[in-house]
């Protein structure tokens, strides 16, 4: 292992790991309220969307409605943990006071953060992994492209947690905390195409939806399992690849200045 | 001795325009005790924080075995453990995954032996699988303190360690910090209790106003500013000092029944003089007693008269 001119190792693995685990052993401390909640959402939107409703819709781009929409679902669900999970993983600490452990270990910015966004982004696949075989139990899947499927997964996992790792510094307290996925993530869910295609509006309000980042990172999960997209495959992967590089910005910004971290 | 830390000029201004600390410097000697002694708001923590990397400095620089707390952190966070003064833990956890964490945050491969030697010397190994708040605020201290140690720090700041403790948590700090200082570990604590300093440091700085306005060994400082008084209980009350004593301090207490002879610390070579002046003068004493002026006494002297060392 490389090491600087003090002799301790340019890279703190046993922190990352540290921070990593700790994360990941609420998970799995609460690990029944963590799995159950999804699956029983889930199931509930397959017996209300895909059963009860979905059965007096046509198919959607040669898709039956309860498989179109469990993409858009896992998107959903992948928003809300990620950011859930990464903002509490800081946030808590911030809360307590324990932060000062934080701040005075010998971990970098970059080493903080890949413990911290990595276990949320972990927790957060392992999630749409659960959902997609729940999905699995109600309705025909098929994945044309397991590769991007994944890809998506990981990527959109850890752009959310990396963006709920900014939510939760910047949160004065839980309330605020709660407003950005409250008032702005899972509307532009609702409104990006999760449940529906976007081919089915208004040309007026195709246009407009085409302002919300989340038609991107939806239609390119999309087309990872049924090859069909709103948009090019290309400009999704580019969206998601853009948040992510807006986040890592904001994230180093944040501990270049200290912003509401440390005096 | 050499310095183990290396305070230069450090200074801090908050955004509110509270200048926290004015250019404090200030050398902490490898395997010493060191008390930094204050009122609340002086800029103890202030200055302690800078030094582990919660506060960030606005002017001079501080390093620990020679390494820059800021361009070198890694190796000086590395060797510097922190128990703060605010009762924080994560309560959720048990003792024992959360000493464990500390360990791995600082850089450590696990050494669940050395994790469980540490519980062990905190009295806390019986309750290693307990949640931490389930704990009382004097465990919950203890876990702080086991945190700190976790990755077997050779600087260990104790910020108000014994803070709202009980007497015998309290001893049994003070025989803690003292093993650990024989283990080759410099400490420095902050306290206003002054009979803790008094204790165990072996140098003490005062900081005042975020100023550091004195730093001195203990016992030098003991006899430097501590006044001495030595009290005789006559055999027979006097109305007034006879003729011949004027060259002591002298002043007759409690009706006339005591006479007190208040000196600086370097002039107790004078008492036997004092003593065969009073029996030429045939002034009878039944008992006598000396007392000398706690750290306390000296510590309001220096807070409230501003005096500079």
């Amino acid at each position: 292992m490389s090491t600087d001119a003090t002799g301790v190792p340019a890279f703190n693995r046993h922190g990352v790991w540290a921070i990593f685990r700790f994360e990941m052993a609420r998970f799995f401390r609460t690990l029944l309220q963590s799995v159950l909640t999804p699956v029983i959402t889930t199931s509930l939107y397959f017996v209300v969307f895909g059963a009860a409703i979905g059965s007096r819709f046509g198919d959607i781009d040669g898709v039956t409605y309860g498989a179109f929409i469990v993409p858009g679902l896992i998107m959903l669900s992948l928003f809300t943990e990620s950011i859930f999970n990464a903002s509490f993983g800081i946030h808590f600490p911030k809360y307590t006071g324990t932060i000062y452990e934080l701040l005075s270990a010998p971990v970098s910015p970059f080493e903080i953060v890949l413990g911290y966004v990595g276990a949320a982004a972990a927790k957060s696949v392992l999630l749409g992994l659960i959902i997609l075989a729940t999905a699995a139990c109600f309705v025909p899947l098929k994945v044309a492209h397991p590769f991007w499927m994944m890809a998506f997964l990981v990527l959109t996992a850890t752009t959310f947690s990396l963006f709920g790792f900014i939510v939760g510094i910047w949160a004065k307290n839980f309330e605020q905390m709660q407003l950005i996925p409250m008032l702005i993530v899972t509307p532009l869910t609702f409104l990006g195409g999760a449940f529906y295609s976007i081919s089915m509006l208004p040309p007026a309000w195709q246009t407009v939806t085409l302002f919300n980042p989340v038609v991107y990172l939806v239609s390119g999960f999309r087309w990872s399992f049924y090859d069909t997209a709103d948009v090019g495959i290309a400009v999704s992967l580019a969206a998601t690849l853009g948040f992510l590089l807006l986040c890592m910005v904001i994230v180093a910004w944040i501990f270049r200045t200290g912003y509401r971290l440390k005096n | 001795m050499t310095a183990v830390l290396s305070i230069r000029e450090l200074s801090k201004a908050y955004a509110g325009g509270l200048q926290a600390l004015k250019s404090v410097s200030l050398d902490i000697e490898k395997g010493e005790i060191f008390a930094l002694l204050g009122p609340n708001g002086a800029g103890k923590t202030t200055l302690i924080n800078i030094v582990c990397g919660i506060v960030t400095p606005t002017g001079g620089s501080a390093t620990a075995a020679g390494h820059d707390i800021r361009r070198e952190y890694r190796a000086t966070r590395a060797l510097i453990g922190l128990v703060p003064q605010e009762l924080v833990t994560e309560g959720f956890e048990t003792v024992w995954a959360t000493v464990r964490f500390s360990r791995g945050l600082f850089g450590r491969p696990p050494d669940d032996a050395y994790v469980g030697r540490v519980l062990k010397d905190l009295s806390l190994w019986d309750k290693r699988n307990d949640q931490i708040m389930t704990l009382s605020g004097g465990m919950k201290r203890r876990v702080m303190i086991a945190k700190a140690l976790a990755h077997e720090p050779a600087i260990l700041f104790l910020d108000e360690p014994t803070a709202g403790v009980d007497v015998e948590l309290r001893r049994d700090m003070w025989a803690l910090v003292r093993r650990l200082r024989d283990s080759g570990v410099t400490i420095i604590l902050t306290t206003h209790y002054i009979e803790e300093a008094e204790e165990m440091a072996d140098r003490i700085g005062v900081i005042h106003h975020g100023e550091l306005i004195l730093v001195e060994d203990k016992a030098a400082l003991m006899r430097k500013l501590g006044k001495k008084q030595l009290t005789l209980n006559l055999q027979e009350p006097m109305t007034a000092l006879p003729p011949g004593l004027e060259g002591w301090t002298l002043s007759l207490k409690a009706g006339g029944h005591e006479l007190e002879y208040r000196f600086d610390a370097q002039e107790e070579q004078r008492i036997p003089a004092l003593l065969r002046k009073l029996g030429e003068l045939g002034i009878a004493y039944k008992d006598l007693n000396t007392q000398q002026s706690s750290l306390e006494d000296i510590f309001v002297s220096l807070v409230s008269g501003g005096k500079r060392a």
